[in-house]
């Protein structure tokens, strides 16, 4: 991985890293247009509107766009997250004028035709009903509710069905207009064509796209939900649960330590105490993890298993003891040792495909954590040591202050 | 989608007929020791790693009836340790030493794999030898690990509508082919086996005559295979394992089946016998199957979910690469409100069409420009490319990936039709319909 980075005169940041072994180029692009711009009225209008992007524009029908994609075996996707929209892109070599002038051209001149959003909003309205039948994620937007409540980052992506119905074309082309400017955005480009080049090709597909409001730069406070216990009802032969409260935002300095401290508690998979305690010696669940979800302005720390009914209760008692655990005693030199050994030495890992070279970029320039990073991470990894692990283990994990959702069959948990 | 993959992580692998190009397939390097256990080498140096993985020659195919989930069950005791290292320390260690590892077991093999770098892939090939030949399969970790395979069960396929319908309609698509178990195994099944079901199946199955070994990445040929020698050469050979050969008498006339369960949305399921890459005819399956629902602007895709809206995406699967033949799928989620019946109906005027009139030339070329672009794509990772190489060595041979982009170059609009109406036939045909039903 050779990064460079660029600003285009447009003011969108390019980043590259030429790898020539594959015909083939992954562009990730970020933009600043995420669920936290929008209303709660209008939860969803982000979503939407990236969705959309892909369905029309001045230039070509929805049709046209499929068509031409899969004509060259391209993929473009568009997404949204609460704070940013994505478009992704694979193309190949041979295919990259076409794939990058098809790029530009969703990015800069959707139309919104009625009827693409008409289709787009009965889609999303399905996903909606859809998700409610895979526990997992029941459980994960009761919990977001639950920790952020009357904020953005408490609402799901999608809205709710009754939101998504009131959003009108004007209500997209005006968010459109809005966020979605040059200054605004990160690219990432990877594979066979060199910095020149893309850099070239980027400033003529895109030499219209003016500059818009910039991103803010102010953090947005949150506020935290009260530690309680959300029950939600269902037909199922397990319990699916989250355990969670507020966590860090990417750029906190204790980040590191706490990401040594997560892999001793729930990170580090077979390595980890809630693997063995809840998984290896009492057979109580197939899947147990915990994390730190550390985005742009908030974050959270979250407990994630599923276990039958009747052991529900069972494993969140142990859970808890875990956390409790990590606050009361320092870890051992060997728990700190094989941490920071498999932070250090699968960090190559995350950028080992030209697709996750683009993602990571894009991530890293994001977070600003600067194109060094990947030289800075080992070091950073290393200065942390077990009274670090501790004070952080102190310092953000609260037991008493834990959101527990649980998603299952409630009579079966409550007989036990 | 029948073969449910049971994994000790959360890993599901599909591979369905995508292979490395022509020139890949002849930088592939292939030594046997003398014990049987064949090398697979394919030195790769544009990603900083090295994967390392164990096929062995057996899954759910190889069990009997009343003892479903057993190779699975024997992939989770395999972590529990040997002599020389003890239980979990197996993942520990690759951990420790900056590697990802995994598992997974399908109805035809059982794979181990990890991936770490250059200098540290040895240690991995230690452990593998260790554990091929002398897994303890300790009694004292049986009954938790029991607990931990049926909490996958649940996780997996009974909360899982979709899951569970596809695991109602294989068992009667196939009426007599192992393929018709579930990996993961009926959870009565699970409830019963025994550790002498896992230790005689292990003496069986896992030899170096009945494995073979697949290594992709930033490695020499000549500095790895000495140590690859150096750790399996001393495991002695086993008796040949007994093959299952069981034949699918052919199916002739549709099969239903319903699945009431707790869910939001209707689910279709269609499943047509059809044959695997041994026939001539699974090149022209393949791009059928993109014909009609590999993007947006695939026909069924394009009929389905954009002009009509019945439902929110449709997918169409050519089960290519695998040891018997299993058959071709189509799967759609239907809208809310939309009745399954009408579904039905408009997928079988589909293709009908198909049947009836040529796809158009630019259709033909446009599939075949997806299939050649992904196995591009494909080359992007290591672990891609290692697990293409194990699933054509265990259906037939590596080697057969030489002919896939030729074959599927030479297919005609006439060979669509043809195959389309060979086996996209009603009575070879198994319907599942999923209705939801809602709680108290």
């Amino acid at each position: 991985m050779t990064p460079k980075r660029t600003v285009l005169s447009n003011g969108m940041v390019l980043l590259t890293s030429e790898q020539r072994t594959l015909p083939m180029v992954s562009i990730e692009l970020l933009m600043d247009a995420g669920s936290v711009h929008e209303s709660a009225p209008q939860a969803g209008l982000a979503n939407l509107t990236a969705r959309l992007l892909t369905y029309g524009t001045k230039r070509r029908s929805a049709l046209q766009i499929n068509e031409t994609l899969d004509f060259i075996g391209a993929s473009l996707e568009a997404a949204c997250g609460q704070d940013t929209a994505s478009l992704s892109m694979t193309v190949l070599k041979k295919d990259l004028a076409t794939g990058l002038e098809l790029l530009a051209d969703v990015l800069t001149q959707p139309t919104f035709p009625q009827a693409e959003i008409d289709r787009q909003k009965q889609a999303i309205i399905a996903t909606i009903r859809a998700t409610e039948e895979n526990p997992g994620a029941v459980a994960g937007k009761a919990f977001a509710a639950a920790i952020f409540p009357q904020s953005p980052y408490g609402r799901p992506v999608e809205g709710t069905e009754a939101t998504v119905k009131t959003l009108r074309q004007k209500n997209l082309q005006d968010f459109f207009a809005r966020y979605y400017r040059p200054n605004r955005a990160i690219i990432a480009v990877v594979g066979d064509v060199s910095e020149q080049e893309i850099a070239s090709l980027l400033n003529t597909a895109l030499r219209s796209w003016a500059k818009g409001e910039p991103s803010a730069v102010t953090t947005v406070p949150v506020k935290i939900g009260p530690a309680k216990l959300v029950r939600v009802n269902k037909e199922l032969t397990q319990a699916n649960i989250v355990m969670g409260q507020s966590g860090v935002a990417r750029d906190n300095p204790d980040y590191y330590a706490i990401q040594v401290m997560n892999y001793v508690l729930g990170g580090g998979g077979f390595s980890s105490r809630a693997m063995d305690s809840i998984r290896n010696e009492r057979g109580l669940a197939y899947s147990v993890y915990s994390f730190f979800a550390a985005e742009k302005n908030h974050g959270t720390f979250e407990f994630v298993m599923q276990t039958k009914n009747e052991s529900a209760l069972e494993a969140i008692r142990i859970a808890n003891d875990e956390i409790r655990r990590m606050r009361e005693e320092p870890v051992s030199e060997q728990e700190l040792n094989d941490a920071k050994d498999y932070l250090i030495g699968s960090f190559p890992l995350r950028f080992d495909t030209n697709r996750k070279v683009a993602s990571f970029l894009a991530q890293v320039e994001y977070f600003k954590l600067g194109l060094d990073y990947p030289d800075r991470y080992a070091d950073l990894v290393r200065n942390v040591n077990r009274q670090e692990v501790l004070r952080v283990a102190k310092q953000y994990l609260h037991p008493e202050t834990l959101i527990t959702v649980i998603v299952g069959n409630l009579k079966k948990i409550a007989e036990k | 989608m029948f073969w449910q993959p049971g994994v000790r992580c959360v890993l599901t692998i599909f591979f369905f007929g995508v292979a490395l190009s022509n020139l890949h397939a002849a930088q592939v390097q292939e030594f046997v020791l003398d014990n049987g256990l064949k090398v697979l080498l394919l030195e790769d140096h544009k990603s900083p790693a090295v994967t390392f993985q164990v096929w062995y020659r057996v899954g759910g195919r190889n069990e009997k009836d009343g003892k479903s989930g057993l190779a699975h069950f024997l992939e989770h005791m395999m972590f529990k340790g040997t002599p020389n290292t003890g239980p979990e320390e197996y993942s520990r260690i690759i951990a420790k030493n900056g590697g990802r590892s995994n598992a997974f077991t399908s109805s035809d093999m059982t794979v181990y794999f990890a991936t770490m770098s250059r200098e540290k892939i040895g240690i991995d090939l230690d452990l593998e030898a260790d554990r091929m030949a002398n897994a303890l399969l300790g009694e004292q970790y049986f009954e938790p690990e029991k607990k931990v395979i049926q909490e996958e069960r649940r996780l997996r396929t009974d909360d899982n509508p979709g899951s569970a319908l596809s695991e109602v309609a294989g068992a009667v698509a196939f009426m007599v082919h192992p393929y018709r178990r579930p990996v993961v195994g009926w959870m009565e099944d699970i409830e019963k086996l025994t550790r002498q079901d896992l230790v005689d199946f292990y003496k069986l199955y896992y030899a170096p005559n009945n494995a073979f070994v697949v290594i992709v990445g930033d490695f020499s040929t000549d500095e790895i295979l000495p140590k690859i020698r150096n750790a399996f050469e001393k495991i002695a050979r086993d008796a040949d394992a007994p093959k299952v050969s069981v034949q699918e008498p052919e199916q002739q006339g549709e099969r239903r089946v319903i699945l009431k369960k707790e869910a939001e949305l209707p689910f279709l399921l269609m499943f047509y016998h059809a044959p695997n890459l041994q026939s001539a005819d699974s090149f022209a399956l393949d791009v059928l199957s993109v014909v009609l629902a590999g993007g947006r602007s695939a026909r069924l895709y394009h009929e389905l979910v954009y002009e009509k809206r019945l439902v929110r995406g449709v997918d169409a699967d050519y089960s290519r690469v695998s040891v018997d033949p299993m058959g071709f799928s189509i799967t759609a989620q239907l809208l809310p409100g939309i009745q399954p019946a009408n579904v039905e109906r408009e997928i079988y005027g589909s293709l009908e069409k198909i049947k009836s009139e040529l796809i158009t030339e630019r259709e033909l070329q446009k599939a075949k420009n997806q299939i050649e672009a992904a196995f591009i794509f494909d080359q992007d990772s290591i672990f891609g490319q290692a697990m293409k190489l194990g699933y054509y060595e265990i259906t037939g041979g590596w080697r057969q990936l030489d002919a896939y982009l030729d074959g599927i170059r030479k297919v005609t609009r006439e060979d669509i039709r043809r195959v389309a109406r060979q086996y996209l036939d009603g009575d070879r045909r198994t319907v599942g319909t999923l209705i939801p039903t809602k709680q108290q």
